[in-house]
């Protein structure tokens, strides 16, 4: 996947070895090299090590005990923890950026995680899967069950994921709650990003995941 | 026989074991008049020692120490073989050549708390106003005092920040509190199985013991020095009562089941027919032949003290405003004496204080001990901890 060619780093100090996810690669270059950066729900902490490589100081929370165990036998610095129940303990503006990837549609109360990103962090980046995409329409449409893909394999009753949205749903919970969205990128099924020029319900119905930048908005 | 077997008695004398309390085969810095220990309860400890061992050496900039905090009744022989039980270090699965924490890479200090009884000033120690042992008479400690000594000895050694500061329960609390009190000399701290504050349970297990000590007639008031005797019938009683705190049911039932110890039945007697029964009053008799009955009072007495909140207001997080020291904290499943819970009120205030903090919880059936055992997990965590400070702080070789 050549995922460098339609994603060149601009700024990066050095090109990061190894290979990464196009979204930990599309997010990686939406933070500024310097800043303090909390990634919430960072796995096995691929991205919090690509951000490394960066200058950027990176810290992470993460519910898996293994995944924990792994990021700290890397050095990182990563704490067990749950997006629902422990992002309350960080204060106001903690972090210049706060990152929640591929995590949302897995927490009990999106909108309260959200707007805990917003609070601890200047800036939040959340990248999801698009329930919207053709391919799960087609599955729900024309197979008639729930939607599973190459990067969503869980069955209905062992996913993890229990707050699926589109990125239509996505937009519209942003508007409901006032968070400026600054930027914002889907990637198709190869990681590709969908051309800015195409309307929204393309977006909706072309990308296979989302990464939206996040400001606070005005008027609060 | 069948019959009644106590507690057998130590095989090593009173005498070898004073030697041991006044005149180490350790390091010793000697704190005269001029620079007395002020201690929490208001007294100033003065003539006082520190004994101590280092591993490796100190690099030019001065930039590669690291403390080594001992338990409740460890010393300063971490990784070196013990001077009075013959056994090897009792951190040697971490530290020594080829482990986490490695002499080549780094300077180890290791020093016997204040209160110990391994050649730090404590209740067994000669009080020099009056020619006889302290007993009693030696004012109690508390975790910021043994700190306070640690920091004396380090200004001594003309080390100015501590690249890491390592410690396990009472160990992970001087820890701490290091970082709390000193948080620019500690670059990187690692803190395992441990709290900032003791909890009821652990007070409730500490007064079992000292009322246990304190049982024995031979104690005599903390005054069997004077008597050339040693309590430690009681002493014993103390520490297989602590030792089971030190365990889980899972490893207990795994390591002995109901298994009889040499026989098939049962003896009808108090003898100790099972397993578990033998290894506990091994583990009692063993332990008085290293350890002074009342420096096991003083130095329960000073977890019991402990809590960091406490001495900020309550608020846990204000005790690391602003730290800038790098934390890893680590946990164990089965570890009741010190659970998670606690780990986790920790890392909860340093992230309330945007401290970088790592937090591992060790899956394992094998209770507070185990990090003072060989779990691979646990070692692979330190060592990736403690070379990515090293990689921060820009130290050859880690």
């Amino acid at each position: 996947m050549p995922v460098q060619e339609v994603l060149p780093l601009d700024g990066a100090a050095t090109k990061p070895p190894g290979d990464y996810r196009a979204d930990h690669l599309l997010v990686a270059e939406m933070v500024k090299p310097g800043s303090k950066v909390l990634d919430v729900g960072c796995g096995e902490g691929d991205l919090l090590q690509l951000l490394e490589t960066r200058g950027i100081d990176g810290r992470g929370i993460e519910l898996s005990r293994e995944g924990v165990n792994r990021c700290v036998a890397k050095g990182l610095a990563v704490v067990q923890g749950d997006a629902d129940t422990d992002l309350v303990n960080y204060p106001d503006d903690a972090f210049d950026y706060v990152i929640l990837s591929q995590t949302l549609q897995a927490t009990r109360q999106p909108r309260v995680v959200l707007e805990n990103l917003l609070r601890i962090g200047r800036r939040a980046i959340v990248s999801f899967p698009n329930f919207g995409f053709w391919k799960m329409r087609l599955q729900l449409l024309i197979g008639g069950h729930m939607p599973r893909t190459e990067n969503l394999p869980a069955t209905w009753y062992d996913t993890a994921n229990i707050h699926f949205c589109t990125i239509k749903d996505f937009v519209e919970l942003c508007d409901e709650i006032n968070v400026k969205m600054e930027r914002s990128v889907a990637l198709d099924l190869y990681g590709r990003p969908v051309p800015l020029n195409l309307p929204w319900w393309v977006w909706n119905m072309f990308g296979e995941q989302a990464v939206f930048l996040l400001s606070r908005g005005g008027g609060r | 026989m069948v019959g009644v077997k106590s507690v057998p008695s130590p095989a090593i004398s009173a005498d070898e074991r004073s030697h041991e309390v006044d005149h180490p085969s350790s390091q010793v810095a000697h704190f005269g008049t001029e620079q007395p220990l002020r201690l929490d309860c208001g007294v100033d400890l003065t003539p006082f020692q520190i004994a101590y061992q280092t591993y490796g050496e100190l690099n030019a900039d001065r930039s590669n120490a690291v403390l080594i905090c001992h338990a409740l009744t460890g010393d300063q022989h971490v990784a070196n073989v013990h001077p009075v039980t013959g056994k090897p270090g009792w951190w040697e699965t971490l530290v020594g050549p080829g482990r986490p924490i490695d002499p080549k890479h780094y300077f180890i200090i290791c020093s016997n708390v204040i209160g110990g009884c391994m050649g730090s000033t404590g209740p067994a120690s000669i009080n020099s106003a009056t020619g006889k042992v302290w007993g009693l008479d030696f004012p109690v400690i508390t975790i910021p005092d043994m700190v306070r000594a640690q920091a004396m000895l380090i200004d001594r050694l003309g080390i100015d920040t501590l690249f890491a500061v390592v410690g396990g329960s009472m160990g992970g609390m001087q820890v701490l509190q290091w970082t709390s009190a000193y948080p620019a000399r500690v670059f990187s701290a690692l803190a395992i199985a441990c709290a900032t504050r003791h909890s009821a349970q652990n007070i409730a297990f500490h007064e079992l013991g000292r009322q246990a000590v304190m049982a024995d007639p031979d104690w005599h008031g903390g005054g069997y020095a004077d008597q050339g005797i040693h309590p430690h019938r009681g002493l014993a009683v103390a520490r297989m009562a602590a030792h089971i705190t030190y365990l889980s049911d899972a490893a207990l039932h795994r390591k002995f089941g109901r298994r009889m110890q040499d026989r098939e039945l049962p003896t009808f007697s108090f003898d100790a027919d099972f397993q578990v029964e033998s290894y506990l009053r091994y583990q009692g008799s063993s332990f008085v032949e290293r350890f002074d009955a009342n420096s096991y009072l003083y130095l329960t007495r000073a977890m019991d003290y402990f809590d960091i909140a406490a001495d900020h207001g309550g608020v846990l997080a204000k005790a690391f405003a602003g730290i800038q020291t790098r934390f890893c904290v680590v946990s164990f499943t089965s570890d009741w004496l010190f659970p998670t819970s606690e780990s986790r009120a920790l890392v909860h205030a340093l992230n309330a204080s945007s401290a970088r903090v790592s937090f591992a919880e060790i899956e394992t059936d094998r209770g507070h001990d185990a990090f003072l055992l060989d779990v691979p997990e646990f070692f692979d965590i330190s060592r990736a901890f403690l070379q990515s400070a090293g990689k921060a702080r820009g130290l050859k070789g880690s």
